[in-house]
Order: structure tokens, then C-alpha cells, then sequence
């Protein structure tokens, strides 16, 4: 009973502690800023299929590169598609895909840093060199190899970019675990015979989730410039689905006469990874964490 | 002193030594080896046969990594399938052109970066810091295809003041190349000064709070002498190697750019190797590529040491 009680308490302060940072962010005018582009865009994908006003993959040779008007608001692309209901969808394909890439890389990597932080020793020595291997390959290079090998679905787009953009997470995770390591609660916790999973779960997760949650922030926008980019070579998502990389390279040969066609996914872009970083900066600062002198990796 | 460097060259000849690993692996791993990825639903007969001849895929993978291997070291990367030529070949050109567009961006971004940060760190959170830190907010985030293709509608087309897309052959003049890379050099200088400028900005922030500063300002040193004699040179230290990751890192966006500015460089060779689906030649490229990072690092490393005598005595892990 009492024990309920108390977790229960916990699980309020952990409410309350979510929006008191919440707060914080929106204190700022950079972080509310980014927070309202970032909701816009999550709510804008979740209502896009239900709002979008036209099919987006309808070709049509009566409606080739009209002008924006008001039955197309962002007029029409080379093959007669409404470019108002690709760019709202093309939110929703770049959200779903750098959601669950961000999820997977905060897992392993987030997983595989806090044990190789514990362990230490060879093993740790080992993992740390492969993983700098790993960061010394251009992101791009392994990428289009991975994809241009095994497809261009997302099946393999996610865990794809999910792997990639871990391999940083597992370095902060690992520095994190190192800080707290040593300390005195994690020595008594030992001392209590808690096992290893307990010390893990109940001591060490709670203490680097912070430092890990920012990486993980950053890292989804990078992610997201990462997809777009493959997206824009061509070695994204195949070209029916709605995708903004997609998108502009495919408008880019004829935007000195069809230039709304190039624009609107180029603003839809842009202002996400904007927001993102914003977001994860005011939420780094939020949680007393500063992020400004660091490279981007 | 002596060991600290040679145990740094050593980390770093390890790592290149992992990653030859894991591109040899990776591709033995993914489906298809070299010539049937190559040649695709040709790969039948004499032409599969003299293509396994050529790469020697008849021979154990652990063998032809040994000789690949030895070969690379001595600087021979291989046979090109889609060029049907030795890859150095292919190279030479590449990488001339790539050092041409890297270099000049780097000679413009590196000293606009430290005005641009001094600037913003001593009129911190007043007008023109705010201004320029908007803008190096912007052009670091946007990705570079979105920056490169912008720039070629205004001023390509909408203004009509510079060739947009640049046809050049891979064997171009200096000259040839110059006049030509006015606009790829502008995309990547803004993401490479605007990462480069925030850096220096917070490091002039927190070197400008230090005592030894406060202590300058007391003693009456004049403003502009106290910045230039004792903040810049503490402050602009830890800078460089940022710089070099930030460099490094600009590999894989000036992919992006060569192929937007339709640019014949190694960032394009990677591309077309990629579609030609020619793995030998990607296996190089990895190697180069991850060589010019690792190598990047250690000279930055190497730099801190050399400038920095109270790092001389500790040992650096990063």
C-alpha cells in the first residue's frame, strides 16, 4: 500500500517534472518557436491523408505545371500532381521514417554505450575503435552502399539509418555511464547486492536518459537531413511515395519556369529541421545541458 | 612527448585498418559479390568469367583482402569496372578537382568564421550578433542540396549572374575550374563558417568571463589590445579541432553539393561509382575518404599539442 503510494508520487513528479521542462523551453522565444514548427508539422502529418485534396499520385497531362491557384494552392508538377497534397504527405514520410530510425538508433545505441561505459576494459577498448572506424566513413558512402545493395524500401531505410546515426549515441551514452559510474549511490547499490540488470535499470538509466534524450534529439535532425539527401540522389524512398528529397530533385530540372513546384517542399523541409534543432537545443538547455561547443559528428 | 604522437598515428592507422575491414566485409556480406553486381543479368559466361579473372574473385576472401590490402598500401587501389581502367586513373583527375573546391572554401570560410564569431562574441546578444547568429542558424541547419539549389534559382536564374550548372570535363584546367566554382564554394563556405563561427563565438564568450581577462581589463590594458593579446590566442585554440571535424564532416555534404553543381569531383565519383554499382572503386573511395578524416583528426590533434604546452604533459582521450 505504501509502496503504491510511493510510486505513485514518483509518477506525478515525473509529469510534473515533464511539463516544468516543457515550460522552460517555451520561456524562450527560439524554443517556443521551435516547438510550435515541430507540433505544427507532427499534427499536420497525423491529418494530412484525411485533408489532402487531391490523390497524390493521380498524373493527369491536363494540369502539367499550372501556376498556384485556388483549386491548387502550390499549383501542379511536371506529371500533373497536386504539389499542395505531396508536400503535406511528404511531412508524413519524413516524420514516420526519422521517428522510428531516431527509436532504433537511441536503443542500440543508447544500450551498447552504457554497457561498454560498465564493463570498460577490452571489450570496451574493441567496440570504441569500431565504432570510431564506423565515424570516420562517410555517413553518405555507407549509406547509398547499404541501400543501393539491399533496395531502396523503407524496411531497410530505417534500421538502415537507425544503425547510422546511433554509432555517436553509443560515445555519449559511454561518457555518460563513466560520470556516474563512480559514484557513491552506484557503489551502495552494489554493496546491497543488487545484480548487475537492477544497478542498470534502477541507477545508471535514469542518471544518463537526459544526456542520451539530447544526443537523440540532435541526432533526428540529422537524420532527417540525411534521409532527404538520399531521397534527393535517388537513393531514398521510390519515387510514387510523396518525399520532399524527392520532390525537389525531381522539380529542380525545370524550376526557371516551375519554381512553386521546388518551394513548397523546400520551405516544408527546411522549416522542420529548423524547428528540430531549436527544439533540441531549448530542451538540451532545458535540462542544463550545452551543446555549443560541440562538433557535429 | 615522442609517444604521445606515435601513439596517436597508431590509434589512427588501427582505425583506417578497421575500416578497410568493414567495407571488405560489408561487401562480402551483402548479396552479390563485385562482378554479378556489376554486370547484372549479364552475368553468364565468358563475360562473368573474365570479370571473376580480372577482380581474381576465384581466390579466398581472406586472400584477396591480403593482396588488396598490400596493394592499397603501396597505392594501388585496384581495377575500375565501369571506367575498364586502373581506379588511379579515374582518381587523379577527382581528387585534384575535390582539393581545388575544398581548399578555396577553406581559405574563405576559415578567417570569415573567426570575424564573424569575434564579432558576434563581443556584441553578445546585441544587434549584429543577433543578426549574424540568425543567419549561421539557418545556413547550418538547412540541408545542402536545399542551400545549393536555392542558391542556382536566385542567382542563376532569377538574377542571371552566374552559369548555374557547370560543365566541366574531369580533366578541366585550374583555370577552367576557377571561374566555374563561385557558387559550389559559396554553399559549402556558408555550412562550413556558419559551424565554424558558433564555435569560436561561445569560445570567445567563455575565455572573455576568465579571470586572467578581468584581470587584464583591471590592470587597464586597452580593449582592442586585451582582445587580440590575450583572448584570441586562448580562445581560438580549442577551436581548431572543431575545425577539423567540421571539415571531415563536410565530406559527406560536399557529395551533395558536386552533384547538384554537377561538379567533377570525388564527392560525384562516389555517386556514379554507387550507381554504376562498381564496388571496387567504392572500396577505394571508402578508404580515401575515411583517410583524409582520420588524417584531418591527427594533424588537429597534433596542432593542439604542439600550441597548447599544458596539454604536453597529459595524455588526450577524446
Amino acid at each position: 500500500m505504501e509502496n503504491n503510494l510511493i510510486t505513485e508520487d514518483i509518477q506525478k513528479n515525473k509529469l510534473e517534472k515533464a511539463f516544468e521542462i516543457l515550460k522552460t523551453m517555451a520561456s524562450k522565444p527560439s524554443g517556443l518557436i521551435g516547438l510550435t514548427i515541430v507540433l505544427f508539422h507532427v499534427v499536420l502529418a497525423l491529418i494530412s491523408p484525411y485533408i489532402a485534396p487531391y490523390d497524390y499520385k493521380a498524373i493527369s497531362p491536363n494540369t502539367m505545371l499550372l501556376a498556384p491557384s485556388a483549386e491548387h494552392w502550390f499549383g501542379t508538377d511536371s506529371l500533373g500532381r497536386d504539389v499542395f497534397t505531396r508536400t503535406i504527405l511528404g511531412g508524413r514520410t519524413a516524420l514516420t521514417v526519422t521517428f522510428f530510425g531516431s527509436l532504433i538508433a537511441l536503443l542500440w545505441g543508447g544500450l551498447l554505450g552504457i554497457f561498454c561505459g560498465l564493463v570498460g576494459g577490452k571489450i570496451d577498448d574493441v567496440v570504441m575503435r569500431v565504432v570510431d572506424a564506423f565515424l570516420s566513413i562517410p555517413w553518405i558512402l555507407a549509406m547509398l552502399l547499404i541501400v543501393s545493395l539491399l533496395g531502396t524500401s523503407t524496411e531497410v531505410l530505417i534500421p538502415a539509418l537507425g544503425f547510422f546515426y546511433g554509432k555517436g549515441i553509443v560515445r555519449v551514452a559511454r561518457a555518460a555511464t563513466h560520470d556516474v559510474i563512480a559514484k557513491d549511490f552506484i557503489v551502495s547499490a552494489r554493496a546491497r547486492g543488487h545484480s548487475n540488470m537492477s544497478i542498470i535499470w534502477n541507477e545508471i538509466i535514469p542518471n544518463v536518459r537526459d544526456a542520451i534524450l539530447v544526443e537523440g534529439a540532435m541526432r533526428w535532425s540529422w537524420m532527417l537531413l540525411g534521409f532527404s539527401s538520399l531521397s534527393f540522389l535517388g537513393f531514398g524512398v521510390s519515387p510514387p511515395t510523396p518525399d520532399w528529397g524527392l520532390m525537389i530533385s525531381n522539380a529542380r530540372g525545370l524550376m526557371s519556369f516551375a519554381y512553386w513546384s521546388v518551394i513548397a517542399p523546400i520551405v516544408g523541409l527546411s522549416s522542420l529541421i529548423i524547428g528540430i534543432n531549436l527544439t533540441a537545443d531549448a530542451f538540451a538547455k532545458a535540462l542544463g545541458i550545452d551543446r555549443s561547443t560541440k562538433a557535429p559528428v | 612527448m615522442l609517444l604521445l604522437i606515435l601513439k596517436r598515428i597508431g590509434l589512427g592507422l588501427i582505425t583506417l585498418f578497421i575500416v578497410s575491414l568493414i567495407t571488405f566485409v560489408g561487401v562480402e556480406v551483402l548479396p552479390g559479390d563485385a562482378c554479378t553486381t556489376y554486370l547484372e543479368r549479364e552475368a553468364y559466361g565468358a563475360a562473368l568469367d573474365a570479370c571473376i579473372k580480372r577482380l581474381g574473385l576465384d581466390v579466398p576472401a581472406y586472400e584477396r583482402y591480403l593482396d588488396w590490402a598490400a596493394n592499397v598500401v603501396r597505392g594501388d587501389f585496384g581495377y575500375s569496372l565501369s571506367g575498364e581502367m586502373p581506379i588511379n586513373e579515374v582518381l587523379g583527375p577527382r581528387v585534384k578537382n575535390s582539393l581545388v573546391l575544398a581548399s578555396v572554401s577553406i581559405l574563405i570560410g576559415i578567417p570569415l568564421a573567426i570575424v564573424l564569431g569575434i564579432i558576434t562574441a563581443l556584441w553578445r546578444d546585441k544587434l549584429p550578433d543577433i543578426m549574424i547568429s540568425t543567419i549561421t542558424i539557418f545556413s547550418m541547419t538547412i540541408p545542402e542540396f536545399i542551400s545549393a539549389t536555392l542558391l542556382i534559382l536566385i542567382v542563376a536564374i532569377w538574377l542571371g549572374w552566374l552559369p548555374g550548372i557547370v560543365i566541366i570535363p574531369s580533366d578541366a584546367t585550374f583555370y577552367e575550374l576557377l571561374s566555374n566554382i563561385i557558387l559550389p564554394v559559396v554553399a559549402i563556405s556558408m555550412i562550413m563558417t556558419a559551424h565554424m563561427a558558433r564555435m569560436v563565438r561561445s569560445s570567445v564568450i567563455q575565455v572573455m568571463a576568465s579571470d586572467y581577462v578581468q584581470m587584464a581589463i583591471l590592470k587597464g590594458v586597452p580593449y582592442w589590445k586585451m582582445v587580440f593579446r590575450h583572448v584570441l590566442p586562448n580562445a581560438l585554440l580549442p577551436a581548431i579541432n572543431v575545425v577539423a571535424l567540421t571539415i571531415a564532416w563536410l565530406l559527406g555534404g560536399v557529395v551533395v553539393t558536386e552533384v547538384v553543381f554537377n561538379y567533377p569531383g570525388l564527392g560525384r565519383l562516389v555517386i556514379e561509382s554507387i550507381s554504376n554499382r562498381d564496388l571496387p572503386v567504392v572500396q577505394a573511395l571508402a578508404i580515401i575518404l575515411a583517410s583524409i578524416y582520420v588524417g584531418i583528426n591527427l594533424i588537429a590533434d597534433l596542432m593542439t599539442l604542439m600550441l597548447n604546452p599544458r596539454l604536453k604533459s597529459l595524455q588526450i582521450r577524446k
